[in-house]
């Protein structure tokens, strides 16, 4: 077979690689959308950060507007120490407060930013200091049955 | 007599075990020479663009439609699944990285050691019974820098192109499944995949899955290839061998390699 012709195949079949390759980073992957751009960094102490993983997202009414940058276990106060890349483009009043919750009932778990009404603003390296830990489902049943079983003695 | 049926036995394993380990040090020797002989394949591309129309672009076909078929049935099978637990929605995430991560270089680089790798074995070691590679000798031509190193690189080269290909193909047969047969929800069944699968976590770590699938066949056509008995018969066993070895090969490392970058961390 002519060379050229070769040539032609073989610079088509490469071209169709690197669009697959393309095609599954873009369409299949995301890559880029989710990137966010300038950060800066937050942390807080959470009691029990449940099932928080890094890279998982952090959300203001809902928005994402940072991600999880690193998860470590404070020895001193024995708490959760949580740092998160937050967007430049938002700023957080100083009584922000950070809790952890989950999207849907089984879905993945999220840090939520709810703003308060400070009118100083979180500068970086800051600790929000008003968190609430997740909810664990074992707890809140266990909660639930104990109420239950005292009301019940109450009763009678 | 008893003590001599035993001697000979042992005498047997014994010599199947340093054949084996025989074959294993020249096939890494020969894996060396490749590399170092690969000047003339780089410096004189043609000879391996040749190859990679051999190797890659005619195995596109069965690469692009068993691709589909594998999606589209990945696509049936995981909205059957997910449906019982009410996360249909979930079918992209399923269909994408099974595909990216597994699907796509291991079953494509299976297709390629059957659809390649023997016609590569076949040929060297035809080349080899017709006495071409002794004539390129006598000429003062290396046939491994000739005949081996062009169809090694192409391989190598081939095969993450074609893995890519087989699982965004994949992607789409379980899309038209998915989206346009069964009926989910076209928006979730992608925005799902897109914030399930990692472009660095699932997609480059299937790439570097699919090098190291395309070095292992590649790798392992030529050495049969080279190595086997110059007569049709030795042809025929060589190339059965290179399916079956590169197949296990493949599996083994898919194994060891997804041991290394899915531990879940």
């Amino acid at each position: 077979m002519n060379r050229a012709v070769i040539d032609l195949w073989v610079g088509l079949f490469v071209a169709m690689g690197l669009a697959a390759l393309l095609f599954l980073g873009l369409k299949a992957a995301n890559l880029g959308a989710t990137d966010i751009g300038e950060t800066y960094s937050l942390q807080a102490r959470f009691d029990n950060i449940g099932g928080l993983k890094v890279r998982g997202p952090v959300k203001s009414a809902g928005v994402v507007v940072g991600r999880v940058s690193e998860i470590r276990f404070d020895a001193e106060s024995y708490t959760a120490l949580v740092s998160m890349q937050v967007d430049k483009r938002y700023q957080f009043p100083r009584d922000t407060f950070a809790t952890i919750n989950t999207s849907g009932l089984l879905g993945e778990q999220y840090v939520g930013f709810e703003v308060g009404g400070d009118p100083d603003m979180l500068k970086a390296g800051d600790v929000l200091k008003k968190t609430q830990s997740a909810v664990v489902l074992e707890k809140l049943i266990s909660q639930f049955m104990f109420n239950k079983a005292s009301g019940d003695e109450g009763k009678k | 007599m008893n003590n001599a049926r035993v001697q000979q036995i042992l005498r047997q394993m014994g010599h199947q075990v340093t054949d084996r380990l025989w074959r294993l040090g020249f096939a890494c020797r020969f894996l060396l020479m490749t590399v170092l002989y690969s000047g003339t394949a780089l410096k004189r591309f043609h000879l391996t663009i040749r190859e990679i129309y051999f190797t890659g672009v005619l195995s596109l076909i069965i690469i692009l439609v068993s691709g589909m078929f594998v999606g589209m049935v990945l696509g049936l099978q995981g909205y059957d699944t997910l449906q019982r637990y009410g996360a249909a929605e979930s079918l992209g995430v399923l269909v994408a990285l099974s595909l990216v991560r597994e699907l796509g270089p291991v079953v494509a680089a299976l297709l390629f050691a059957s659809r390649a790798g023997s016609a590569i074995t076949a040929e060297i070691g035809l080349m080899k019974a017709t006495e071409q590679l002794s004539a390129m000798e006598m000429m003062a031509v290396s046939p491994i820098a000739r005949v081996v190193a062009p169809r090694f690189w192409a391989g190598v080269i081939s095969m993450p192109m074609l893995a890519a290909l087989f699982s965004a193909m994949g992607v789409l047969g379980g899309y038209l499944v998915g989206v346009q047969l069964i009926g989910v929800d076209e928006g979730a069944f992608w925005s799902q995949m897109q914030a399930a699968v990692d472009f660095r976590q699932d997609i480059m770590n299937g790439v570097i899955k699919s090098f190291v699938f395309g070095v292992l066949v590649s790798w392992i056509a030529v050495f049969e290839g080279f190595d086997a008995d110059p007569t049709a018969e030795g042809v025929s066993r060589a190339t059965t061998r290179t399916v079956v070895t590169s197949s296990l090969a493949i599996l083994a490392a898919d194994f060891v390699l997804t041991a290394f970058m899915f531990r879940g961390i």
